[in-house]
Protein backbone atom coordinates (compact mmCIF):
# COMPACT_ATOMS: atom_id res chain seq x y z
CA UNK A 1 0.00 0.00 0.00
CA UNK A 2 1.38 3.65 -0.92
CA UNK A 3 -0.32 5.32 2.09
CA UNK A 4 2.60 7.57 2.35
CA UNK A 5 2.05 9.31 -1.23
CA UNK A 6 2.09 13.12 -0.94
CA UNK A 7 -1.05 14.57 0.37
CA UNK A 8 -2.66 16.95 -2.20
CA UNK A 9 -0.69 20.09 -2.77
CA UNK A 10 -3.26 22.52 -4.06
CA UNK A 11 -2.62 24.91 -0.71
CA UNK A 12 1.18 24.23 -0.46
CA UNK A 13 3.00 27.82 -0.90
CA UNK A 14 5.18 27.36 -4.31
CA UNK A 15 8.85 27.13 -3.32
CA UNK A 16 10.42 30.89 -3.88
CA UNK A 17 12.15 29.38 -6.69
CA UNK A 18 9.06 29.09 -9.01
CA UNK A 19 7.53 32.26 -7.61
CA UNK A 20 8.31 34.20 -10.58
CA UNK A 21 6.43 31.78 -13.36
CA UNK A 22 3.38 32.07 -10.54
CA UNK A 23 3.33 34.99 -11.06
CA UNK A 24 3.59 36.01 -14.56
CA UNK A 25 -0.05 33.64 -14.96
CA UNK A 26 -2.44 35.70 -14.08
CA UNK A 27 -1.52 38.01 -17.23
CA UNK A 28 -2.46 34.98 -19.96
CA UNK A 29 -4.28 31.88 -17.37
CA UNK A 30 -6.23 30.32 -20.82
CA UNK A 31 -2.88 29.40 -22.60
CA UNK A 32 -0.52 26.88 -20.33
CA UNK A 33 3.38 26.92 -20.10
CA UNK A 34 4.98 25.78 -22.51
CA UNK A 35 6.68 23.40 -19.92
CA UNK A 36 3.38 21.67 -19.55
CA UNK A 37 3.71 19.60 -22.39
CA UNK A 38 3.50 16.39 -21.98
CA UNK A 39 2.10 16.55 -18.36
CA UNK A 40 -1.62 15.63 -18.31
CA UNK A 41 -4.34 17.51 -19.35
CA UNK A 42 -5.98 17.58 -15.66
CA UNK A 43 -2.56 18.97 -14.63
CA UNK A 44 -2.86 21.40 -16.92
CA UNK A 45 -6.23 22.79 -16.81
CA UNK A 46 -5.42 22.59 -13.08
CA UNK A 47 -2.30 24.88 -13.16
CA UNK A 48 -3.88 27.26 -15.28
CA UNK A 49 -7.00 27.98 -13.69
CA UNK A 50 -5.54 27.77 -9.99
CA UNK A 51 -2.33 29.12 -10.53
CA UNK A 52 -1.68 27.68 -7.22
CA UNK A 53 0.29 24.70 -8.26
CA UNK A 54 3.31 24.30 -8.97
CA UNK A 55 3.91 23.36 -13.32
CA UNK A 56 6.52 20.51 -12.11
CA UNK A 57 4.51 19.40 -9.19
CA UNK A 58 4.32 15.36 -10.63
CA UNK A 59 2.60 14.59 -7.28
CA UNK A 60 -1.54 13.04 -8.05
CA UNK A 61 -4.37 15.36 -7.93
CA UNK A 62 -6.17 12.55 -6.61
CA UNK A 63 -4.96 9.81 -3.67
CA UNK A 64 -5.14 7.22 -4.43
CA UNK A 65 -7.87 6.53 -1.08
CA UNK A 66 -9.96 9.41 -2.41
CA UNK A 67 -9.99 7.69 -5.65
CA UNK A 68 -11.14 4.35 -4.33
CA UNK A 69 -13.51 6.04 -2.47
CA UNK A 70 -14.49 7.61 -5.43
CA UNK A 71 -14.92 4.65 -7.24
CA UNK A 72 -16.54 2.35 -4.63
CA UNK A 73 -19.41 5.41 -4.24
CA UNK A 74 -20.06 5.13 -8.00
CA UNK A 75 -19.97 1.67 -7.95
CA UNK A 76 -22.45 1.22 -5.06
CA UNK A 77 -24.49 4.32 -6.36
CA UNK A 78 -24.73 2.25 -9.67
CA UNK A 79 -25.51 -0.99 -7.71
CA UNK A 80 -28.23 0.61 -6.02
CA UNK A 81 -29.63 2.04 -9.02
CA UNK A 82 -29.65 -1.43 -10.72
CA UNK A 83 -31.27 -2.98 -7.76
CA UNK A 84 -34.06 -0.19 -7.49
CA UNK A 85 -34.65 -0.86 -11.26
CA UNK A 86 -34.83 -4.75 -10.42
CA UNK A 87 -37.86 -4.02 -8.32
CA UNK A 88 -39.19 -1.64 -10.01
CA UNK A 89 -38.98 -4.26 -13.36
CA UNK A 90 -41.25 -6.85 -11.17
CA UNK A 91 -44.35 -4.48 -11.43
CA UNK A 92 -46.07 -4.39 -14.92
CA UNK A 93 -47.93 -1.33 -16.15
CA UNK A 94 -50.03 -3.34 -18.28
CA UNK A 95 -52.28 -6.39 -16.52
CA UNK A 96 -53.72 -9.03 -19.01
CA UNK A 97 -56.96 -9.10 -17.04
CA UNK A 98 -60.46 -8.79 -17.45
CA UNK A 99 -61.35 -5.22 -16.89
CA UNK A 100 -63.33 -4.47 -13.43
CA UNK A 101 -65.90 -2.61 -15.09
CA UNK A 102 -67.49 -4.05 -17.81
CA UNK A 103 -71.34 -4.38 -19.37
CA UNK A 104 -73.36 -7.58 -19.76
CA UNK A 105 -76.04 -6.93 -22.21
CA UNK A 106 -79.37 -5.63 -21.61
CA UNK A 107 -82.19 -6.70 -19.11
CA UNK A 108 -84.06 -8.46 -21.29
CA UNK A 109 -81.55 -11.12 -22.01
CA UNK A 110 -81.72 -12.43 -18.78
CA UNK A 111 -84.35 -14.69 -17.25
CA UNK A 112 -85.19 -15.08 -13.52
CA UNK A 113 -82.57 -16.63 -11.49
CA UNK A 114 -78.93 -17.02 -11.70
CA UNK A 115 -76.91 -16.47 -15.03
CA UNK A 116 -73.87 -18.32 -15.48
CA UNK A 117 -72.47 -16.47 -18.21
CA UNK A 118 -70.13 -13.92 -16.98
CA UNK A 119 -68.50 -16.33 -14.49
CA UNK A 120 -65.59 -17.98 -16.31
CA UNK A 121 -64.72 -14.17 -18.24
CA UNK A 122 -65.30 -12.15 -15.28
CA UNK A 123 -66.09 -14.27 -11.78
CA UNK A 124 -69.56 -13.26 -11.52
CA UNK A 125 -72.44 -14.39 -11.03
CA UNK A 126 -75.79 -12.42 -12.02
CA UNK A 127 -78.85 -12.93 -10.26
CA UNK A 128 -82.48 -11.57 -11.59
CA UNK A 129 -85.08 -11.61 -8.79
CA UNK A 130 -88.83 -11.06 -8.40
CA UNK A 131 -88.23 -9.54 -4.70
CA UNK A 132 -84.44 -9.20 -2.97
CA UNK A 133 -84.20 -9.77 0.76
CA UNK A 134 -82.64 -6.86 1.34
CA UNK A 135 -84.02 -4.37 -1.24
CA UNK A 136 -87.60 -5.87 -1.45
CA UNK A 137 -87.62 -5.49 -4.68
CA UNK A 138 -87.70 -6.66 -8.13
CA UNK A 139 -84.67 -6.17 -10.49
CA UNK A 140 -80.68 -7.72 -10.55
CA UNK A 141 -77.39 -7.77 -8.08
CA UNK A 142 -74.34 -9.59 -8.96
CA UNK A 143 -72.30 -12.16 -7.00
CA UNK A 144 -68.76 -12.33 -6.85
CA UNK A 145 -67.78 -15.89 -7.53
CA UNK A 146 -64.96 -15.71 -4.75
CA UNK A 147 -66.09 -17.91 -1.81
CA UNK A 148 -65.72 -16.58 1.28
CA UNK A 149 -64.10 -19.01 3.09
CA UNK A 150 -61.04 -19.48 1.21
CA UNK A 151 -61.24 -18.22 -2.18
CA UNK A 152 -62.20 -21.33 -4.23
CA UNK A 153 -64.92 -20.65 -6.62
CA UNK A 154 -68.49 -22.29 -5.95
CA UNK A 155 -70.22 -24.14 -8.45
CA UNK A 156 -73.83 -23.59 -8.97
CA UNK A 157 -76.51 -26.32 -8.34
CA UNK A 158 -79.60 -25.19 -10.45
CA UNK A 159 -81.63 -28.17 -9.07
CA UNK A 160 -80.61 -27.56 -5.61
CA UNK A 161 -80.76 -23.55 -6.01
CA UNK A 162 -77.41 -23.42 -4.14
CA UNK A 163 -73.95 -22.56 -5.05
CA UNK A 164 -71.66 -24.78 -3.52
CA UNK A 165 -68.00 -24.47 -3.35
CA UNK A 166 -65.88 -27.92 -4.48
CA UNK A 167 -62.78 -26.98 -2.07
CA UNK A 168 -64.46 -26.94 1.63
CA UNK A 169 -68.36 -27.51 1.11
CA UNK A 170 -69.34 -24.58 2.03
CA UNK A 171 -73.12 -23.55 0.41
CA UNK A 172 -74.66 -20.51 -0.78
CA UNK A 173 -78.04 -19.86 -1.12
CA UNK A 174 -79.07 -18.20 -4.43
CA UNK A 175 -79.23 -14.72 -2.33
CA UNK A 176 -75.58 -15.18 -1.34
CA UNK A 177 -76.33 -15.92 2.03
CA UNK A 178 -74.45 -18.87 3.60
CA UNK A 179 -76.00 -21.49 5.33
CA UNK A 180 -73.38 -24.30 5.32
CA UNK A 181 -69.53 -25.58 5.61
CA UNK A 182 -67.07 -23.34 6.95
CA UNK A 183 -67.47 -20.05 4.94
CA UNK A 184 -68.08 -17.11 7.95
CA UNK A 185 -70.31 -14.86 5.85
CA UNK A 186 -72.66 -14.53 2.52
CA UNK A 187 -70.93 -13.79 -0.42
CA UNK A 188 -69.93 -10.49 -1.69
CA UNK A 189 -72.22 -8.28 -3.90
CA UNK A 190 -70.45 -6.00 -6.35
CA UNK A 191 -72.04 -2.89 -7.77
CA UNK A 192 -74.84 -2.56 -10.76
CA UNK A 193 -76.05 -0.16 -12.51
CA UNK A 194 -78.06 0.93 -16.11
CA UNK A 195 -75.43 2.17 -18.77
CA UNK A 196 -76.56 5.16 -20.76
CA UNK A 197 -76.80 2.78 -23.44
CA UNK A 198 -79.53 0.61 -21.58
CA UNK A 199 -77.09 -2.18 -20.75
CA UNK A 200 -76.53 -3.49 -17.26
CA UNK A 201 -73.04 -2.35 -16.29
CA UNK A 202 -71.21 -4.22 -13.39
CA UNK A 203 -68.34 -2.98 -11.63
CA UNK A 204 -66.16 -5.33 -9.54
CA UNK A 205 -64.62 -2.03 -7.64
CA UNK A 206 -66.98 -1.86 -5.37
CA UNK A 207 -68.16 -4.49 -3.43
CA UNK A 208 -70.95 -4.81 -0.83
CA UNK A 209 -70.94 -7.06 2.42
CA UNK A 210 -74.00 -8.25 4.01
CA UNK A 211 -72.82 -8.67 7.52
CA UNK A 212 -71.71 -5.06 7.13
CA UNK A 213 -75.24 -3.90 5.98
CA UNK A 214 -74.40 -2.68 3.09
CA UNK A 215 -76.88 -4.69 0.73
CA UNK A 216 -79.03 -2.01 1.45
CA UNK A 217 -76.96 0.22 -1.12
CA UNK A 218 -78.76 1.05 -4.08
CA UNK A 219 -75.64 1.06 -5.66
CA UNK A 220 -76.07 -2.91 -4.81
CA UNK A 221 -79.15 -3.57 -6.75
CA UNK A 222 -80.50 -3.03 -10.29
CA UNK A 223 -84.38 -2.10 -9.86
CA UNK A 224 -86.45 -3.77 -12.84
CA UNK A 225 -90.01 -3.81 -12.59
CA UNK B 1 -16.90 3.09 50.89
CA UNK B 2 -13.55 3.58 50.68
CA UNK B 3 -13.00 -0.26 49.20
CA UNK B 4 -14.85 0.83 46.10
CA UNK B 5 -12.39 1.57 43.03
CA UNK B 6 -13.26 2.45 39.97
CA UNK B 7 -11.78 1.91 36.97
CA UNK B 8 -10.98 4.88 33.86
CA UNK B 9 -11.10 3.50 30.42
CA UNK B 10 -10.26 6.39 28.03
CA UNK B 11 -13.65 7.56 25.95
CA UNK B 12 -14.24 5.38 23.14
CA UNK B 13 -16.98 6.80 19.86
CA UNK B 14 -20.12 5.15 19.40
CA UNK B 15 -19.31 4.10 16.50
CA UNK B 16 -16.03 2.30 17.34
CA UNK B 17 -18.11 0.72 20.13
CA UNK B 18 -20.54 -0.43 17.52
CA UNK B 19 -17.99 -1.69 14.88
CA UNK B 20 -16.01 -2.99 17.78
CA UNK B 21 -19.64 -5.16 18.70
CA UNK B 22 -20.31 -5.83 15.45
CA UNK B 23 -16.87 -7.62 14.28
CA UNK B 24 -17.33 -9.72 17.34
CA UNK B 25 -20.64 -11.17 16.37
CA UNK B 26 -21.05 -14.51 15.35
CA UNK B 27 -23.13 -13.87 12.45
CA UNK B 28 -19.58 -11.67 11.37
CA UNK B 29 -17.27 -14.07 12.36
CA UNK B 30 -19.14 -16.46 9.84
CA UNK B 31 -18.83 -14.80 7.46
CA UNK B 32 -15.63 -13.29 7.34
CA UNK B 33 -13.14 -15.86 9.01
CA UNK B 34 -10.29 -13.49 9.27
CA UNK B 35 -8.72 -10.30 10.93
CA UNK B 36 -8.59 -6.94 9.12
CA UNK B 37 -6.57 -7.27 5.97
CA UNK B 38 -3.26 -5.52 7.04
CA UNK B 39 -0.75 -8.42 6.70
CA UNK B 40 0.38 -10.50 4.20
CA UNK B 41 -1.30 -13.57 5.85
CA UNK B 42 -4.57 -12.21 6.34
CA UNK B 43 -4.78 -10.42 2.61
CA UNK B 44 -4.23 -14.25 1.56
CA UNK B 45 -6.99 -15.57 4.07
CA UNK B 46 -9.52 -12.97 2.47
CA UNK B 47 -9.38 -14.76 -0.87
CA UNK B 48 -8.87 -18.03 0.48
CA UNK B 49 -12.38 -17.63 2.85
CA UNK B 50 -14.69 -16.55 0.47
CA UNK B 51 -16.10 -18.62 -2.36
CA UNK B 52 -16.07 -15.60 -4.88
CA UNK B 53 -13.15 -13.93 -4.24
CA UNK B 54 -11.43 -17.85 -4.21
CA UNK B 55 -11.66 -17.99 -8.18
CA UNK B 56 -8.91 -15.58 -7.80
CA UNK B 57 -5.56 -16.55 -6.86
CA UNK B 58 -3.94 -14.93 -4.07
CA UNK B 59 -1.15 -13.41 -5.88
CA UNK B 60 -0.46 -12.82 -9.64
CA UNK B 61 1.90 -12.16 -12.17
CA UNK B 62 2.11 -8.63 -13.00
CA UNK B 63 1.30 -9.06 -16.44
CA UNK B 64 -1.77 -10.36 -15.08
CA UNK B 65 -3.39 -7.08 -14.39
CA UNK B 66 -2.12 -5.58 -17.65
CA UNK B 67 -4.83 -4.34 -19.77
CA UNK B 68 -2.63 -4.02 -22.80
CA UNK B 69 -1.67 -7.43 -22.07
CA UNK B 70 -4.94 -9.46 -21.30
CA UNK B 71 -7.87 -6.82 -22.97
CA UNK B 72 -10.18 -8.41 -19.99
CA UNK B 73 -11.71 -9.93 -22.55
CA UNK B 74 -11.93 -12.71 -20.82
CA UNK B 75 -13.14 -11.23 -17.25
CA UNK B 76 -15.56 -9.01 -19.43
CA UNK B 77 -17.04 -12.11 -21.23
CA UNK B 78 -17.66 -13.26 -17.53
CA UNK B 79 -18.48 -10.14 -16.58
CA UNK B 80 -21.41 -10.58 -19.73
CA UNK B 81 -22.41 -13.81 -19.33
CA UNK B 82 -23.30 -12.97 -15.43
CA UNK B 83 -25.50 -9.89 -16.60
CA UNK B 84 -27.00 -11.52 -19.41
CA UNK B 85 -28.43 -14.41 -16.81
CA UNK B 86 -29.71 -11.92 -14.51
CA UNK B 87 -31.64 -10.15 -17.69
CA UNK B 88 -32.36 -13.09 -18.84
CA UNK B 89 -33.89 -14.73 -15.72
CA UNK B 90 -36.06 -11.22 -15.19
CA UNK B 91 -36.89 -11.52 -18.78
CA UNK B 92 -38.59 -15.19 -18.44
CA UNK B 93 -40.92 -13.25 -15.44
CA UNK B 94 -42.69 -11.41 -18.77
CA UNK B 95 -41.93 -13.77 -21.54
CA UNK B 96 -44.55 -17.30 -22.70
CA UNK B 97 -43.03 -19.65 -25.16
CA UNK B 98 -46.04 -20.20 -27.42
CA UNK B 99 -46.70 -19.22 -30.75
CA UNK B 100 -49.76 -17.16 -29.39
CA UNK B 101 -48.21 -15.11 -26.88
CA UNK B 102 -43.94 -14.99 -27.31
CA UNK B 103 -44.16 -12.13 -30.25
CA UNK B 104 -47.00 -10.14 -28.15
CA UNK B 105 -44.76 -10.75 -24.95
CA UNK B 106 -41.77 -9.52 -26.56
CA UNK B 107 -43.52 -6.21 -27.58
CA UNK B 108 -44.67 -6.15 -24.30
CA UNK B 109 -41.34 -5.90 -22.82
CA UNK B 110 -40.78 -3.17 -24.41
CA UNK B 111 -44.09 -1.17 -24.48
CA UNK B 112 -45.53 -2.41 -21.52
CA UNK B 113 -43.43 -4.07 -18.48
CA UNK B 114 -41.47 -0.93 -16.90
CA UNK B 115 -37.71 -0.31 -18.12
CA UNK B 116 -37.95 -1.63 -21.30
CA UNK B 117 -33.74 -1.54 -21.25
CA UNK B 118 -34.17 -4.46 -19.67
CA UNK B 119 -35.15 -6.44 -22.93
CA UNK B 120 -32.19 -4.56 -24.43
CA UNK B 121 -29.58 -4.33 -22.08
CA UNK B 122 -29.89 -8.76 -22.75
CA UNK B 123 -30.26 -8.24 -26.95
CA UNK B 124 -26.91 -5.80 -26.91
CA UNK B 125 -25.06 -7.32 -23.81
CA UNK B 126 -25.48 -10.65 -26.18
CA UNK B 127 -23.88 -9.22 -29.46
CA UNK B 128 -21.37 -7.88 -26.85
CA UNK B 129 -20.62 -11.35 -25.53
CA UNK B 130 -20.03 -12.96 -28.46
CA UNK B 131 -17.51 -9.97 -30.08
CA UNK B 132 -15.33 -10.00 -26.56
CA UNK B 133 -15.19 -14.17 -26.79
CA UNK B 134 -13.79 -13.62 -29.69
CA UNK B 135 -11.60 -11.23 -28.98
CA UNK B 136 -10.44 -13.55 -25.83
CA UNK B 137 -9.72 -16.11 -28.27
CA UNK B 138 -7.67 -13.78 -30.43
CA UNK B 139 -5.89 -12.46 -27.48
CA UNK B 140 -5.35 -16.31 -26.39
CA UNK B 141 -4.04 -17.05 -30.06
CA UNK B 142 -1.73 -13.99 -30.55
CA UNK B 143 -0.14 -14.34 -26.98
CA UNK B 144 0.66 -17.84 -27.58
CA UNK B 145 -1.25 -19.06 -23.88
CA UNK B 146 -2.75 -21.92 -25.65
CA UNK B 147 0.61 -23.56 -25.71
CA UNK B 148 1.79 -26.36 -23.41
CA UNK B 149 0.54 -26.64 -20.77
CA UNK B 150 -2.56 -24.72 -21.73
CA UNK B 151 -3.59 -26.72 -24.52
CA UNK B 152 -6.68 -27.96 -22.92
CA UNK B 153 -7.80 -24.99 -21.53
CA UNK B 154 -7.62 -23.78 -24.75
CA UNK B 155 -9.76 -26.78 -26.05
CA UNK B 156 -12.32 -26.38 -23.16
CA UNK B 157 -12.36 -22.61 -24.21
CA UNK B 158 -12.95 -23.71 -28.23
CA UNK B 159 -16.05 -25.40 -26.49
CA UNK B 160 -17.55 -22.67 -24.76
CA UNK B 161 -17.12 -20.54 -28.05
CA UNK B 162 -19.13 -23.02 -29.58
CA UNK B 163 -21.67 -22.56 -26.38
CA UNK B 164 -22.12 -18.96 -26.49
CA UNK B 165 -22.70 -19.05 -30.42
CA UNK B 166 -25.81 -21.64 -29.45
CA UNK B 167 -26.37 -19.60 -27.09
CA UNK B 168 -26.82 -16.44 -29.81
CA UNK B 169 -28.59 -18.46 -32.28
CA UNK B 170 -31.31 -20.12 -29.80
CA UNK B 171 -31.96 -16.96 -28.26
CA UNK B 172 -32.54 -15.32 -31.63
CA UNK B 173 -35.93 -17.60 -32.28
CA UNK B 174 -37.10 -16.07 -29.04
CA UNK B 175 -38.87 -12.74 -30.63
CA UNK B 176 -40.59 -15.16 -32.85
CA UNK B 177 -40.65 -12.11 -35.37
CA UNK B 178 -40.43 -12.67 -39.40
CA UNK B 179 -36.25 -11.97 -38.66
CA UNK B 180 -36.12 -14.93 -36.29
CA UNK B 181 -38.37 -17.34 -38.12
CA UNK B 182 -36.49 -17.07 -41.67
CA UNK B 183 -33.09 -16.94 -39.76
CA UNK B 184 -33.36 -20.18 -37.80
CA UNK B 185 -34.91 -21.53 -40.92
CA UNK B 186 -31.87 -20.60 -42.96
CA UNK B 187 -29.63 -21.74 -39.92
CA UNK B 188 -31.19 -25.13 -39.04
CA UNK B 189 -31.26 -26.33 -42.73
CA UNK B 190 -27.71 -26.53 -42.23
CA UNK B 191 -28.31 -29.52 -40.00
CA UNK B 192 -29.88 -31.23 -43.20
CA UNK B 193 -26.50 -31.45 -44.68
CA UNK B 194 -25.02 -33.48 -41.59
CA UNK B 195 -23.15 -36.45 -42.86
CA UNK B 196 -25.46 -39.55 -41.99
CA UNK B 197 -27.56 -37.57 -39.63
CA UNK B 198 -29.28 -35.23 -41.86
CA UNK B 199 -31.25 -36.58 -44.52
CA UNK B 200 -29.45 -34.50 -47.34
CA UNK B 201 -25.89 -35.16 -46.29
CA UNK B 202 -23.60 -37.13 -47.37
CA UNK B 203 -23.93 -41.23 -46.73
CA UNK B 204 -27.66 -40.99 -45.69
CA UNK B 205 -28.84 -42.04 -48.64
CA UNK B 206 -26.41 -45.26 -47.63
CA UNK B 207 -28.45 -45.71 -44.66
CA UNK B 208 -31.27 -47.69 -45.95
CA UNK B 209 -32.97 -51.23 -45.73
CA UNK B 210 -33.87 -51.83 -49.46
CA UNK B 211 -36.22 -48.96 -50.53
CA UNK B 212 -36.33 -47.67 -47.03
CA UNK B 213 -34.74 -45.14 -45.89
CA UNK B 214 -33.58 -44.48 -42.38
CA UNK B 215 -32.93 -40.89 -42.32
CA UNK B 216 -35.88 -38.98 -43.60
CA UNK B 217 -36.61 -35.08 -42.70
CA UNK B 218 -39.01 -36.38 -40.11
CA UNK B 219 -36.33 -38.33 -38.15
CA UNK B 220 -32.76 -36.63 -38.86
CA UNK B 221 -30.65 -33.90 -37.12
CA UNK B 222 -32.83 -31.04 -37.60
CA UNK B 223 -35.79 -32.60 -37.06
CA UNK B 224 -34.28 -33.54 -33.33
CA UNK B 225 -33.04 -29.69 -33.04
CA UNK B 226 -36.51 -28.12 -34.58
CA UNK B 227 -39.15 -30.53 -32.60
CA UNK B 228 -40.66 -30.60 -36.42
CA UNK B 229 -40.30 -30.82 -39.84
CA UNK B 230 -40.10 -26.77 -39.86
CA UNK B 231 -40.26 -23.82 -37.42
CA UNK B 232 -42.87 -23.97 -35.20
CA UNK B 233 -44.53 -24.63 -32.05
CA UNK B 234 -41.55 -27.41 -30.99
CA UNK B 235 -38.47 -25.35 -32.14
CA UNK B 236 -40.13 -22.16 -29.68
CA UNK B 237 -40.16 -24.92 -27.11
CA UNK B 238 -37.04 -26.38 -27.95
CA UNK B 239 -35.08 -23.31 -27.87
CA UNK B 240 -36.10 -21.45 -25.44
CA UNK B 241 -35.32 -24.43 -23.03
CA UNK B 242 -31.80 -24.91 -24.82
CA UNK B 243 -31.60 -20.75 -24.58
CA UNK B 244 -32.67 -20.63 -20.48
CA UNK B 245 -31.83 -23.73 -19.39
CA UNK B 246 -29.62 -26.52 -21.16
CA UNK B 247 -26.46 -24.41 -22.75
CA UNK B 248 -26.36 -21.90 -19.72
CA UNK B 249 -26.03 -25.02 -17.72
CA UNK B 250 -23.56 -26.35 -19.66
CA UNK B 251 -21.21 -23.20 -20.17
CA UNK B 252 -21.32 -22.72 -16.03
CA UNK B 253 -19.62 -26.16 -15.33
CA UNK B 254 -16.91 -25.26 -18.31
CA UNK B 255 -16.46 -21.93 -16.96
CA UNK B 256 -15.65 -23.27 -13.47
CA UNK B 257 -13.46 -25.82 -15.31
CA UNK B 258 -11.66 -23.39 -17.61
CA UNK B 259 -10.90 -20.74 -14.36
CA UNK B 260 -9.80 -23.40 -12.55
CA UNK B 261 -7.72 -24.83 -15.06
CA UNK B 262 -5.97 -21.21 -15.18
CA UNK B 263 -5.33 -21.77 -11.97
CA UNK B 264 -3.66 -24.78 -11.99
CA UNK B 265 -1.67 -24.12 -15.32
CA UNK B 266 0.21 -21.71 -13.74
CA UNK B 267 -2.16 -18.59 -13.73
CA UNK B 268 -2.70 -16.12 -16.54
CA UNK B 269 0.32 -16.55 -19.11
CA UNK B 270 3.27 -14.20 -18.83
CA UNK B 271 4.38 -12.44 -21.93
CA UNK B 272 6.86 -14.32 -24.07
Amino acid sequence: MTDEVKPPTPAAPPPAAHAAPAVAKPAAPAVPPANLAGKTTTAAAAAGKASTRDPDDTSPLVTRRVWLAMAWGAFSAGSAVALAATGRFMFPNVLNEPPQQFKVGVPADFGMGVDERYKESNGVWIVRTADDIAQHASGFYVLSTTCTHLGCTPNYLSAEGKFKCPCHGSGFRTTGINFEGPAPRPLERVRVALAEDGQILVDKSRKFQYELGQWIDPDSFLQIA
Amino acid sequence: MATETKTIRPQESPATRFWNWLTETQVWKSVFRHERPNTDRNRVLVMLSNIFLHLHPVRIRKSGVKLRYTWCMGGLSFFLFLSLTFTGLLLMFYYRPTLEYAYNDIVGLREHVPLGIMREMHRWGAHAMVITVWLHMFRVFMTGSYKPPREFNWSVGVIMLVLTLLLSFTGYLLPWDQLAIWAITVGSNMARATPFLGHEGPGAALLALGDVKLIHAADDARFALLGGTFVGEGALLRFYVLHCVGLPLGIAVLMAVHFWRVRKDGGISGPM
